[in-house]
């Protein structure tokens, strides 16, 4: 069966079961998944409208009075499909913990502060060749109780679309050299050493604002339509 | 850099337990919902329904911290998306829906009840509805159809005949009176909901 999306592509993602993350045990299926061909229904997805991002959206340390504590920095990157090309004018969203780790979601219940200058919510259209940027406060790593001493990475979550319902993407941002990887079951849910280093952003000091905030940069990449054969170098 | 051909798509992490405030906050924190469970717009043309249920686990207990999202045609089976070729939906209804559940590991979407939309042979599909189900504890998100019982179509439908018949009855929405459909998703066990490799 040959599908527009390639199945194939999938294979980067992590098992729904896996046991290391305890969660997964009683929230993953345990009979196999359909196969089916693609229709019209599964090859369209939504379209964003300018009601959607607002203008400042994309930069989470201006949205109350005061400015937030923490390390500021620049995130940016390329929204495209496996074949290479850019996703033009698709919605990104991001939430996250803020500089000591704490979530203001009301169940994070972590003995940090809360900052009540940072939300750790935005949103952002990439741009017309598949390019975003947001500018927030670099998270702080956190516990949490899938295990005795367990510590998420510090970490960025991404909500993204494409270019169809199947090309829907929920993934998180992790940060260079971050010394929690090994432990931590969530980022080890991916298998291929090659495949989870597509999870880390890499430190851009090239567009490290000087004075200002440090850049990183988290290229994303999406099920691309029928990998048609591009030039590679 | 940016222009080599990437090895591979970004691998899938799971929304975890605190993606509200972010993604549906519903008027719960200050932070605006790019996106409602409400798919109505004043010109929407076509039945109007309400689609509802309750999330579960293995364990046959709700799921408070799901989020589910929506995709469907207009009552004429057209995509608000130019990548439908066919003619143009002439109303501001987007097809697209968000809801996270609440306590009781409910949720509800208001939409009209889609058109006809081609399958791949270009044969007409039974209207249904796409549903994507994400949660703390999915590092994947899960992909199903909405399938409504009192459309005749169901039986032609080319998806709904590569599903086990024991099976199928997962996958159909039941009216439960006035305009409304009950459609649970079980994630596991016994009744667990047929899920589509796409």
């Amino acid at each position: 069966m040959t599908l527009l999306y390639p199945l194939q592509s999938l294979a980067a993602h992590p098992a729904r079961l896996s046991p290391d993350y305890r969660s997964t045990v009683k929230r993953s299926p345990s009979r196999p998944l359909i196969p089916m061909r693609h229709t019209l229904s599964e090859l369209t997805g939504p379209v964003y409208g300018h009601e959607t991002v607002r203008a400042n959206d994309n930069d989470l340390t201006i949205q109350a009075k005061g400015e937030p504590l923490g390390e500021r920095i620049i995130v940016h990157g390329h929204v495209r499909d496996e074949d290479g090309r850019g996703v033009p004018n698709t919605l990104v969203e991001l939430w996250q913990a803020n500089a000591c780790g704490r979530y203001i979601h009301v169940v994070d219940q972590h003995p940090a502060p809360l900052d009540p200058n940072f939300t750790g919510a935005g949103r952002t259209q990439s741009d017309d060749r598949g390019y975003y940027k947001f500018i927030t406060i670099k998270p702080g790593a956190y516990p949490w109780g899938n295990h005795h001493n367990a510590w998420r990475p510090a970490h960025i979550h991404f909500s993204v679309f494409g270019h169809s319902f199947v090309s829907r993407l929920v993934t998180q941002m992790y940060f260079p050299g971050d010394p929690l990887f090994p432990f931590d079951p969530i980022f080890n849910s991916v298998t291929d050493e090659k495949a989870r280093a597509r999870m880390i952003s890499s430190f851009d000091l090239e567009n490290t604002k000087p004075e200002w905030a440090l850049c990183y940069r988290f290229d994303i990449v999406l099920r691309g339509r029928n990998a048609t054969p591009m030039e590679t170098k | 850099m940016s222009n080599q051909r990437p090895d591979g798509i970004t691998p899938s992490q799971t929304v975890g337990p605190y993606f509200k405030y972010g993604l549906t906050p519903n008027g719960e924190y200050e932070w605006n919902d790019a996106f409602s469970n409400n798919l109505l717009t004043p010109d929407t043309s076509g039945e109007r329904i309400r689609v509802e249920g309750k999330v579960y686990d293995g364990d046959g207990a709700v799921i408070p911290d799901c989020m589910l999202e929506i995709w469907q045609a207009d009552s004429q089976g057209r995509f608000s998306d130019p990548q439908d070729k066919r003619a143009l939906p002439n109303s501001s209804f987007k097809g697209f829906g968000r809801c996270g559940t609440d306590k009781s590991g409910g949720y509800s979407f208001d939409t009209i009840k889609p058109g006809v939309v081609p399958d791949a042979d270009g044969k007409p599909q039974a209207p249904h509805i796409l549903l994507a189900v994400f949660a703390r504890g999915m590092l994947l998100h899960l992909y199903t159809r909405i399938y409504f019982d009192d459309e005749t179509a169901n039986a032609a439908d080319s998806t709904l005949a590569l599903v086990p018949a024991d099976r199928r009855a997962t996958l159909i929405a039941k009216k439960t009176g006035g305009n409304a459909y009950t459609f649970d998703v079980h994630l596991q066990g016994d009744n667990e909901t047929v899920f589509f490799d796409v």
